[in-house]
């Protein structure tokens, strides 16, 4: 069964990954359409960036398939799994600029690594995307100089400078002012206008994600429980739903780490103690 | 119970020959496998400046004053045998053969190889490794091979720099302080070192350490656990295993080479 | 790319380089002070045998001296299969090509305890003598003095009067 639906650029299908020992995706299956902002929800601990890293071939799952563009990406030779890594990018959560080098060289060089453009033109488009992010005049800045949001704008600059097919943010908004956290939505938001690029974005910031996605896909616990556009999740009934969109502290999601009941494990205690005298 | 066993005997070789495979496949792509000279070059120079240029310091005074405690050393020994003469073939052979790749090797454990380690595993902890893998460049060639040929080239340089401070240390302390004949301890010297075996075995034996260093350096911290304890655990492996590595493999050259 | 970083790159190289110029500098200098090339310096050498009845202390690579001056080394030490003489090896100096074949060679020490060198006396010429070449045997040895036979004989010499 070969899914090469042509509207949508990648197509997970009965995935199932583990860690070591710790099973975490179960055989779950997603979609992927083009030129549209796709988002991943889910709370925090349960590999959302592990699934990138596999759509990016960085790891391999344990069954099931991956399609990227027709292509099953973890059967892909490291060759070709290079030369489709330069259809896509990805946007980590720490930005993951090189320390040694400022901001414009950040920005250049995937250009200078994958083409053999001349110093003028490479000059010219690195301007041009760091004046879309707003940081043109920053271009000598070292990374240890700029502030988180900083960063991260310089990095989506960087993963947009060969204008990929798809482009993938890892927690783009975690760790965020409200400031640059609207920056960035609306950056993504414009990068994916311009560039006409499919957008992922795996997050647990429910508000900046259902204001701009075009679909969710929700996941708990090793599996996708939800999906649909923002609208039909809002208006989802279910209690992992409502528990997870709402932020309430206790639900099917238990506050508590699983435990002996508080009463017991005092009297356990009391009872130690007392036979220690 | 035989099969049993055979079945385990034919696993563990079979991991061994897979496991040695994959490091020699690694190793050639690291040593072989930059990919355009003019991308390659720059990175190499900034790496020698950091791996080579940087340890410059150290090695001129850890070698100054090694070569003057051997030679004041030396001196009281050969002196009660009234053999003082053979001050200078003793400086010189003892750098050439042991001190100077040895010694060298162990500072630079210390000095680069651990600053290699620590970079690499920082690259690692801050997602650049993985985000370099993204934009389809293979780590192995941009970050890992640089660092390590500049660490092999670097270090029989250092190696070489190292002996002749050493030697002019030794002088200094047996000519111009305990008031040897300057043209007893060359003269002698040179009668008693020979290129192809002196030279030659510390241009051997640094090319081996800088090998075995900059290798278990690079790749300590391309293994690290991607956490500051992780990281820190790894900067001490690299300098413990190589300072031992360095000993061992010492003894089994000199048995090798002089045996 | 702006000046800052250009003039940081250039700083780079120039110290590099530099670097480079001082390993390359330390290996010549370790050549030409401190070590002689091979036996001989790397000079074009030839070689010539002389027998010995004993050679005592000496090592291979030992100097071969005449009045002093270094002309060569010995190559090699080894035992003639028939009467189990050893014979060494003299690899001597092109340079000195005109050493006469009634030259003889002895094992001497340098010092009391010093190392053990062949000393060559340079034989008188005349017409009809020819030098040696390339192959020769020098005939007049004198084995190396083994300081136990000395005394054995002195000892001896002693109780004799």
């Amino acid at each position: 069964m070969i899914n090469k639906d042509s509207d949508n650029l990648v197509v997970v299908d009965g995935l199932t990954f583990s860690h070591g020992e710790r099973l975490i995706y179960d055989n779950i299956s997603l979609s992927i359409p083009r030129g549209k902002i796709t988002a991943i929800l889910g709370p925090s601990g349960i590999g959302k960036t592990t699934l990138l890293r596999l759509i990016g071939g960085q790891l391999e799952p344990d069954c099931g398939h991956i399609w990227f563009d027709g292509h099953d990406v973890p059967q892909l030779s490291r060759k070709e799994l290079f030369e489709l890594r330069t259809r896509m990018s990805m946007l980590f959560q720490s930005g993951a600029l090189f320390t040694e080098l400022d901001v414009f060289d950040n920005v250049a060089f995937p250009v200078r690594e994958h083409t053999r453009l001349p110093e003028s033109v490479i000059q010219t488009l690195v301007m041009m995307k760091l004046e879309q992010v707003g940081l043109r005049g920053a271009h000598h800045l070292m990374p240890s100089e700029l502030s988180g949001g900083m960063a991260r704008r310089v990095a989506l600059a960087r993963a947009t400078v060969l204008d990929p097919e798809l482009i993938m943010y890892d927690e783009p908004f975690t760790g965020q002012d409200p400031i640059s956290m609207g920056v960035l939505v609306s950056l993504i938001h414009s990068v994916n206008e311009t560039l006409g690029s499919t957008s992922v974005i795996v997050s647990h910031d429910v508000h900046e994600v259902l204001s701009i996605a075009d679909y969710v896909y929700v996941m708990a616990d090793k599996r996708i429980i939800a999906q649909g556009s923002p609208e039909q999740l809002r208006q989802d009934q279910s209690e992992q739903i409502v528990q997870f969109l709402k932020g309430k502290p206790d639900g099917p999601v238990p506050f508590h780490y699983p435990a002996a009941p508080l009463e017991q494990q005092l009297r356990e205690l009391a009872g130690g103690e007392s036979a220690g005298k | 119970m035989i099969a049993n066993a055979l079945q385990q005997i034919g696993r563990r070789t079979f991991d061994v020959l897979a496991t040695m495979g994959f490091a020699v496949m690694t190793y050639m792509k690291v040593v072989f496998g930059f990919s355009r000279m003019s991308v390659f070059v720059p990175l190499l120079i900034r790496q020698m400046y950091v791996v080579g240029v940087q340890s410059l310091l150290i090695i001129l005074v850890s070698g100054l004053f090694i070569g003057m405690v051997i030679a004041l050393q030396g001196y009281q020994v050969l002196v009660s045998y009234g053999a003082e003469g053979s001050l200078g073939p003793m400086v010189a052979l003892s750098l050439l053969r042991e001190l100077g790749p040895v010694v060298t090797a162990l500072l630079f454990a210390g000095r680069a190889g651990s600053a290699l380690t620590a970079e690499i595993g920082l690259m690692k902890a801050t997602e650049q490794i993985a985000s370099l893998e993204m934009m389809a460049i293979d780590p192995l060639r941009r970050v890992i091979a640089p660092r390590f040929w500049a660490g092999l080239i670097c270090m029989p340089m250092l190696a070489t720099i190292f002996t002749l401070v050493a030697i002019y240390g030794g002088k200094l302390v047996g000519v111009d302080w305990l008031g040897l004949d300057t043209g007893t301890y060359w003269s002698l010297m040179q009668a008693a070192v020979e290129w192809k075996q002196d030279i030659g075995s510390m241009l051997i034996k640094s090319v081996v350490f800088a090998n075995v260093v900059t290798w278990i350096a690079v790749f300590r911290g391309y293994h690290a656990v991607p956490t500051s304890a992780g990281i820190s655990k790894a900067t001490t492996e690299t300098v413990v295993q190589a300072s031992l590595m360095v000993l061992g493999l010492d003894f089994v050259l000199t048995a090798l080479m002089f045996g | 790319m702006d000046r800052k970083k250009q003039l940081q790159q250039r700083r780079v190289e120039i110290a590099v380089g530099l670097f480079v110029v001082m390993a390359i500098a330390s290996i010549a200098i370790l050549s030409v002070k401190v070590a002689t090339w091979g036996l001989t310096g790397g000079q074009s050498t030839y070689t010539v045998y002389a027998r010995f009845d004993n050679i005592g202390g000496l090592k291979e690579r030992a100097p071969i001296k005449i009045g002093g001056v270094v002309i060569g080394r010995v190559a090699s030490i080894t035992l003639e299969s028939q009467y189990y003489t050893p014979v060494v090896e003299l690899r001597i100096n092109s340079m000195y090509d005109e050493i006469a074949e009634t030259s003889s060679a002895s094992i001497l020490t340098s010092g009391l305890l010093g190392e053990q060198y062949v000393g060559i006396t340079p034989g008188f010429v005349i017409d009809d003598i020819a030098m040696l070449k390339d192959g020769d045997y020098i005939n007049d040895t004198k084995p190396a003095l083994v300081l136990e036979d000395m005394i054995g004989q002195f000892l001896y010499n002693q109780s004799d009067d």
